[in-house]
């Protein structure tokens, strides 16, 4: 017989349980759900939009009662609960209804605080919380024209902008003398000020409010100082308090919430309670990240899966009044022990200011162009040091906002038109569309729904500021560590030391030991198998069902289902005998292009895949061998002539590239690997955007990391200079090793350098001297296994199931 | 008034002409044996009329469809198989097995032909089941 679940509080944080509940376990459950709105669950933080006359009621609901009916839910609207009779496990409403539960989910939200002044309770004197008050707005907007707020924090200024822009002339009333006085700084407040009152919003600082004036509706606001002013409608948005009513008569531990553990179970542990009700390590939450993740826990709590805890949100703020960027985070105050990093330039109305504490971000308040909230953020929530960066981290992290889009860094101002995503088209305006039509919170969502951000990732941030600047306030990025995909909860870092500690040696282990929920993805396997051959080089066999299409192959899968054959060229060096054997071939096969690659090689295009371990033979037989294009993996090295012939030419570039490329050819990396020398500081063989680059100079070679062209364009930082050709050698071999042991799968090594910072890198390289030796040995233990020809290996008959049909027709 | 009954009166005679089409033997070609896909894995029946891709799942359920994503057309025989489904090698959309159709949000379908085992031999039947244009 199935349990049954009932939940008090018909909400998003609640009704968010369920759904996440019914993906895990779909047939655990009777659900019962009691609201006390005559509604289904709708999309509170959208309400200011719906004031501001931008949406719809029916445009924000995001369960309607059809999805109760079909998820099998029973659904008690406008019935509120009176009791928990907890002896007999069930919940009473006003009505008389009762159900019985097995487990009990409360969820009762939050109400907005009423300052207990004389005439709180006049009419046209209402809080801001749920359609009912938006309706008494909108009505109120229709037939007068004075409002006042008071409160000038997050909720306020939204709700006094809604009014605004439905015609009514708007004070707000503010108890401190700096507006969001808990999200921004000073200087960001007045700068909101200024904006606010050039849209035409009237402000009253430091005014306390004594009393509200009028017979039956409200007629004045007056102040301790005696002043009075005209009201026909007043909002208290001066705060929300959690509504624990119903626990704490019900006898359930509550303080200034109810008070929940890491499981989100009250002191009853049939009773669970999510949301803004809640308090979980002492704090209470009134933004929606926060709320999604708990619900994530518990969903996690009920399907018996017991792997998810909640350990509290990190959160940021965002401000839905169009045409405002503004973003906050974190301890945007500091104390003594803490540096204020501080950007300012009124006239282009931008602020930033990052508050640091040891090399490390506490907090940030941003005004203006906030593109770079959320890279704050991560470096925030990361932990990250930022003495490599620190002297440009108030410019911004430069791999956002010029990929396609300009340099337009202020959401708020752009057009509908302005294309975000410039891999597959997708302008502003659909991303817009998509979150608030769609109903979307997370960035996997607008994903899946639009495509942005999907492709090259070079839009992530600004779709990450779309997401946060639309669904406004409430959102916040994943306040911890992200999972390597959604088959489970784990980070790459915990995958891999659970590999290596645990001593994994197979996909399925790795599954099994990590509670994975399902038999793993196109993300998360072709990590995994990466993972595995480079921690046990020559034990793991190699898993080729869980790699992508090209390195299963051994070519690159183009557009049409054909493939591409690019041999090696080492380091960028060929022979008469190697050219003609690849004009022979291109004649035989019939190669509808032959075209020079960056890297110094040449790719022929448009090849069958039967056909492809025919053209390999016949291009072994000149000694080519894979260039292996398609992998991640060592690609090229490219080189220059160097003082072979050159007249600048300070050092043997070519045949340095040459050593390089033989060391370390077919060697599998977590992502593409290119190599370049030069072999002078002109630099033509580019090494200072390969991700790892020798430039010769006189004295010996400068070594190079961490660059790369691409998306965004990074060069390289100088790791050390070196004498000898046998030292490059060896750094190149320590330093790759390093990254192919340390960094995420499909992760360069520029934003892998970013992310570990160039000093702990120098640490390792050089300050570490039996460690860089030893990382290099490792390297070319693994190499042993690693250096086969693959084309080889298939020409002569290897994986033919890969290359051949199954069966002809016709 | 009566539309959707209707409906499911019109769909009846199809379903039952398609299943008598299945026991028809003629209808039915062999096409290797489990053996010959790898598993997680699959291969392809080459044919002018366009290429049908044969999956085989962990569990070693046998599958086939059109070779076609109905995105832009890549191969989805190549793809990375996982439970009932298919990521599509050139943008890695998701293809159920069972049903062809994409998963959501995205949509489209390629076209589901009926695949069964005799022993350890893989049956393919190149009739198409109804319901899906991209045949």
């Amino acid at each position: 017989m199935k349990e049954k679940l009932v939940l008090v509080g018909n909400g998003m944080a609640g009704v968010r349980v369920l759904e996440e509940t019914l993906k895990l376990a779909p047939d655990d459950y009777d659900i019962t759900v009691f609201g006390e709105e005559p509604y289904g669950n709708y999309n509170r933080i959208m309400l200011s939009p719906v004031l501001a006359g931008d949406k719809t009621i029916d445009e924000i609901m995001l369960n309607d009662e059809q999805w109760y009916v079909d998820n099998g839910i029973k659904l008690h609207k406008g019935k509120k609960i009176l009791e928990i009779d907890r002896v007999n496990r069930k919940v009473i409403a006003e009505d008389g209804t009762e159900a019985p539960y097995d487990r009990l989910l409360l969820a009762t939200g939050s109400t907005p605080f009423m300052i207990p002044v004389p005439g709180n309770d006049l009419q046209g004197v209402i809080g801001f919380r749920d359609i009912h008050d938006v309706d008494k707005m909108l009505d109120a907007s229709k037939q007068h024209k004075h409002a006042v707020v008071i409160g000038g924090g997050l909720l306020g200024l939204e709700a006094a902008n809604g009014l605004m822009l439905q015609g009514m002339s708007v004070t707000v009333v503010h108890l401190m003398d700096s507006l969001m006085e808990r999200q921004l700084d000073k200087p960001a407040a007045k700068m909101l000020k200024k904006s606010l009152e050039e849209k035409g919003l009237h402000f009253l600082m430091e005014a306390q409010t004594e009393a509200i004036v009028g017979k039956d509706h409200v007629e004045k606001v007056r102040f301790k100082d005696g002043s009075e002013i005209y009201a026909d409608l007043v909002v208290m948005a001066v705060g929300i308090r959690p509504n624990f009513e119903l626990a704490e008569k019900s006898g359930i531990h509550c303080e200034r919430g109810i008070v929940v553990n890491d499981t989100m179970q009250t002191f009853d542990p049939r009773v669970y309670a999510v949301g803004e009700c809640v308090q979980h390590r002492g704090l209470t939450y009134g933004l929606v990240a926060p709320l999604f993740e708990m619900a994530k826990v518990c969903a996690n709590h009920f399907a018996k899966m017991g792997i998810g805890r909640y350990e509290g949100s990190m959160t940021s703020t965002k401000l839905k009044v169009t045409g405002i960027d503004l973003f906050s985070a974190g301890d945007f105050t500091g104390d003594d022990n803490c540096e204020e990093l501080v950007f300012q330039d009124a006239a282009r109305g931008v602020y930033r200011k990052l508050v640091v504490q040891d090399n490390k971000v506490k907090g940030t308040v941003m005004y203006g162009d906030t593109i770079d909230g959320t890279w704050y953020f991560d470096l925030m929530r990361d932990g990250t040091d930022i003495s490599d960066f620190r002297e440009n981290i108030l410019f911004g992290q430069a791999h956002l906002g010029d990929s396609g889009h300009g340099d337009d860094n202020r959401i708020a101002l752009m057009s509908d038109s302005t294309e975000i995503c410039g891999c597959n088209g997708v302008c502003k305006g659909d991303i817009v569309n998509a979150i608030t039509e769609k109903k979307l919170f997370t960035l996997d969502d607008v994903r899946a729904h639009t495509k942005a951000s999907s492709s090259c990732g070079s839009c992530t941030g600004l779709v990450e500021s779309l997401i946060a600047h639309t669904v406004g306030g409430d959102y916040s990025v994943a306040p911890h560590l992200k999972p390597i995909c959604q088959c489970t909860e784990h980070t790459h870092d915990e995958i891999r030391e659970s590999i290596k500690s645990r001593e994994l040696k197979t996909i399925p282990a790795v599954m099994e030991a990590m509670n994975w929920k399902t038999e793993g993805c196109s993300k998360c396997r072709p990590a995994l198998n990466y993972y595995l051959l480079c921690q046990w080089p020559g034990e793991f066999k190699d898993d080729s069902q869980s790699r992508f299409i090209n390195e299963r192959a051994h070519a690159n899968i183009q557009k049409d289902a054909t493939y591409s054959v690019i041999p090696r060229m080492w380091g960028g060096g060929t022979t008469p005998e190697e050219l003609r054997k690849i004009a022979d071939v291109a004649e035989k096969y019939e190669v509808k292009t032959v075209h020079v690659t960056g890297g110094q090689r040449i790719a022929l295009y448009g090849l069958k895949k039967d056909e492809l371990p025919g053209i390999w033979g016949e291009l072994n037989e000149a000694g080519l061998v894979s260039g292996h294009a398609y992998g991640k993996a060592l690609r090229t090295v490219k080189t220059c002539v160097g003082k072979e012939w050159c007249r600048f030419g300070t050092q043997d570039s070519t045949h340095l590239g040459i050593e390089l490329e033989k060391m370390t050819w077919g060697s599998w990396t977590p992502h593409k690997y290119k190599m370049a020398a030069s072999g002078c500081p002109r630099n033509c063989a580019e090494a200072t955007i390969k991700d790892f680059g020798v430039v010769c100079v006189d004295s010996g070679y400068e070594l190079h990391v961490g660059g790369n062209g691409g998306i965004k364009v990074r060069a390289t930082d100088l790791l050390c200079t070196v004498k000898t050709e046998e030292e490059v050698l060896e750094y190149a071999a320590a330093f790759m090793q390093i990254y192919r042991e340390e960094a995420h799968y499909l992760e360069r090594t520029a934003p892998w350098l970013e992310r570990v910072g160039l000093t702990y890198v120098k640490e390792r390289m050089i300050d570490d001297e039996e460690g860089r030796k030893a990382a290099a040995e490792r390297f070319l233990y693994s190499q042993k296994f690693a250096q086969d020809d693959p084309w080889e290996e298939r020409a002569k008959g290897g994986e033919a199931h890969e290359f051949t049909p199954i069966k002809k027709l016709g | 008034m009566n539309l959707p009954q209707s409906r499911n009166l019109d769909k009846a005679p199809v379903k039952a002409s398609i299943n008598e089409r299945y026991i028809d033997m003629s209808e039915w070609i062999e096409v290797g044996s489990l053996e010959d896909i790898p598993s997680q894995g699959a291969r392809v029946v080459e044919r002018p009329e366009g290429n049908i891709a044969i999956f085989r799942t962990k569990e070693d359920s046998v599958f086939a469809l059109r070779d076609h994503c109905p995105h832009k057309g890549g191969p989805l025989s190549q793809g990375i198989v996982t439970g009932n489904k298919v990521a599509c090698p050139l943008h890695d959309w998701k293809i159920h097995l069972d049903s062809g159709e994409a998963v959501a949000p995205d949509e489209g379908c390629a076209a589901r032909f009926p695949v069964k085992m005799e022993g350890n031999k893989i049956m393919l039947s190149l009739t198409p089941d109804e319901g899906c244009p991209n045949k």
